[in-house]
């Protein structure tokens, strides 16, 4: 199912009301059902349900859309970030490719809420958006080999974390001692796609005692529904 | 609680050695791709030589075999490509449930003319399921023994519960695959054919592609005529399923295969049938494909042939007593 062909937060949340409306009708014979940022893939097993009975079936569901959009639960999850130093490599490049100071980068892109558009390249890594055109950087010319674990990162008008360590060319601009992905959790992601995201700067102690809770079990996320 | 038992200890673990089973559903939305069996079709044969659940976990064997210490009394089997097996140096059959005796040496060799065979164990391999799977994901170390390929010295555990069976299964000749490195595959165009100039799908479907040495369990990226994309191209990420056919700006096609990534965005000009997923995961670099376009309802037609087939093949296994051997 598609809807346009831009990426915005008004088409994402389109996506994520449908991946709401989909999965809460346990249609049989559906097995995977994917939200992106403009598109919603609805993998069934043609021999449970046949592709016109499952089409007519989303459709429908789609006609009823405007109350999911408003029903939805927000989940709203406060990352925290250190920014830049050993932590955040391109910031200091960000800045400059701008021609803003890095407390003004820091400013910009920790002030904004930012919609989970999906979730996708490793297991757990968000894609967030949209980001302030002030700050929007192209990827690195040649991807770092090692991106480490939890890195905060920009690309284009997008904002993402890494969930652990990966080859990456998104710039780096800080990290946050958050865990973002663990199988054993009973929803494997942290963050779900249609959450509502916000960075918030830390120091180097507040990330070293964050980290120490997180790998204890100890971590409340700031996490309001 | 099951019981398991230490089943095999690892004394060379051949080339690229996974656990893998029927793979992890639900969870391609957190960027969980679904792994599991490249080739599906013959890990549920191997399953059933040991009247196992088909969906039991089984070794996949990737080009060359592991040499495996057995640590207790065991009933194996093994499908897949033409691989030599081996007990304590004697040749055995594939196809065929293998009774092998604590301290035997099981040796399995190269994997002839395809690339992938599977090790299936009597009441299945026991590792811990990770998000409702025992498949390896090696790199997210998801799955399988400790998510990763085999290692030396590796001990590889099995379910305790099933009793032995009293009698040795074997696939029908007639029914035993011919495998092959050229490949006819079957596919349904789209969902992104707006992409591509009426040139291109043409050349998609009349040319020969080759796999490259760049080809694992993420897919395969393919060498041959380029694929004419058109003006207008989508570009936006969404999701991918295994056995899409993704067109870069190269023109040259990559194959997704069961640990794709989750999400991409170059458009897609097809995707191969499901019936056909287990030939094209037997491919290896310098192996051919063609692809053969088919309406979406013969795709779901030969589905259900495919899993007729699977039944047939159960309902036939020929049954014999092991003092008949």
């Amino acid at each position: 199912m598609e809807f346009g062909n831009t990426i915005s937060p008004e088409v994402n949340r389109k996506v994520h009301a449908l991946h709401d409306a989909v999965s809460d009708a346990r249609m049989s014979g559906v097995y995977e059902c994917v939200p992106t940022y403009r598109s919603l893939l609805v993998a069934y097993d043609p021999m449970v349900v046949s592709y016109e009975e499952l089409v007519s079936q989303v459709k429908c569901l789609e006609t009823m859309l405007k109350a999911y959009v408003s029903e939805r639960k927000e989940r709203r999850v406060v990352i925290p970030v250190v920014y830049g130093g050993d932590y955040g490599p391109d910031l200091a490049q960000v800045s400059r490719y701008h021609s803003l100071s890095e407390s003004d980068v820091v400013r910009i892109h920790s002030e904004r809420e930012y919609l989970v558009y999906m979730i996708g390249f490793i297991a757990g890594f968000p894609y967030l958006g949209e980001l302030a055109d002030e700050i929007a950087t192209p990827r690195l010319e040649s991807p770092r080999i090692r991106v480490p674990e939890g890195s905060v990162g920009i690309a284009e008008k997008q904002t993402g974390i890494y969930p652990r360590e990966a080859p990456g060319g998104w710039r780096i601009i800080g990290r946050t001692p958050l865990k973002l992905f663990d199988p054993s959790w009973q929803l494997p992601a942290l963050l779900q796609p249609g959450d509502t995201v916000k960075f918030k700067q830390v120091s180097t102690d507040e990330f070293m005692r964050v980290r120490a809770e997180v790998s204890k079990g100890s971590y409340g996320t700031f996490t309001r529904e | 609680m099951n019981s398991s038992m230490k089943l095999f200890r690892v004394i060379k673990p051949g080339f690229f050695t996974t656990v893998q089973d029927l793979g992890r559903y639900g969870f391609l939305k957190y960027g969980v791709p679904i792994s599991g069996a490249m080739d599906e079709f013959s890990l549920k044969l191997a399953n059933m030589l040991v009247g196992n659940n088909l969906s039991g976990a089984c070794l996949e064997i990737t080009v060359l075999g592991p040499e495996l210490e057995v640590l207790h009394d065991a009933q194996i089997a093994v499908a897949g490509g033409d691989i030599l097996v081996r007990v304590n140096g004697q040749g055995a059959p594939m196809w065929q449930t293998v009774s092998v005796k604590r301290g035997d040496v099981l040796s399995l060799g190269k994997v002839h003319a395809v690339c992938r065979a599977y090790l299936a164990v009597r009441g299945g391999i026991d590792v811990p399921p990770v998000l409702g799977s025992w498949s390896t994901y090696v790199r997210c170390e998801m799955g399988g023994i400790h998510g990763r390929q085999l290692k030396v010295d590796d001990v590889i555990e099995g379910f305790d519960t099933a009793q032995p069976l009293d009698f040795c299964l074997s696939v029908q000749e007639d029914f035993v695959p011919r495998f092959s490195s050229e490949v006819n595959v079957s596919v349904v165009l789209g969902p992104q054919l707006e992409s591509f100039t009426k040139k291109g799908v043409e050349t998609f479907l009349s040319s020969p592609y080759a796999v490259t040495i760049e080809a694992d369990r993420m897919g395969y990226r393919l060498e041959g005529p380029v694929i004419e994309r058109g003006e207008q191209v989508a570009t936006i990420s969404e999701a991918i399923l295994p056995g899409s056919v993704q067109v870069p700006p190269n023109g040259k096609p990559i194959m997704t295969m069961k640990d794709a990534q989750t999400t991409g965005g170059y458009p897609k000009i097809a995707i191969v049938i499901s019936s056909d997923l287990p030939i094209l995961g037997q491919l290896k670099p310098n192996d051919w494909i063609r692809f053969q376009e088919i309406p979406l309802a013969e795709a779901h037609r030969r589905l259900c042939e495919y899993n007729e087939k699977i039944r047939v093949v159960e309902s036939k296994l020929l049954r014999r007593s092991w003092s008949d051997l």
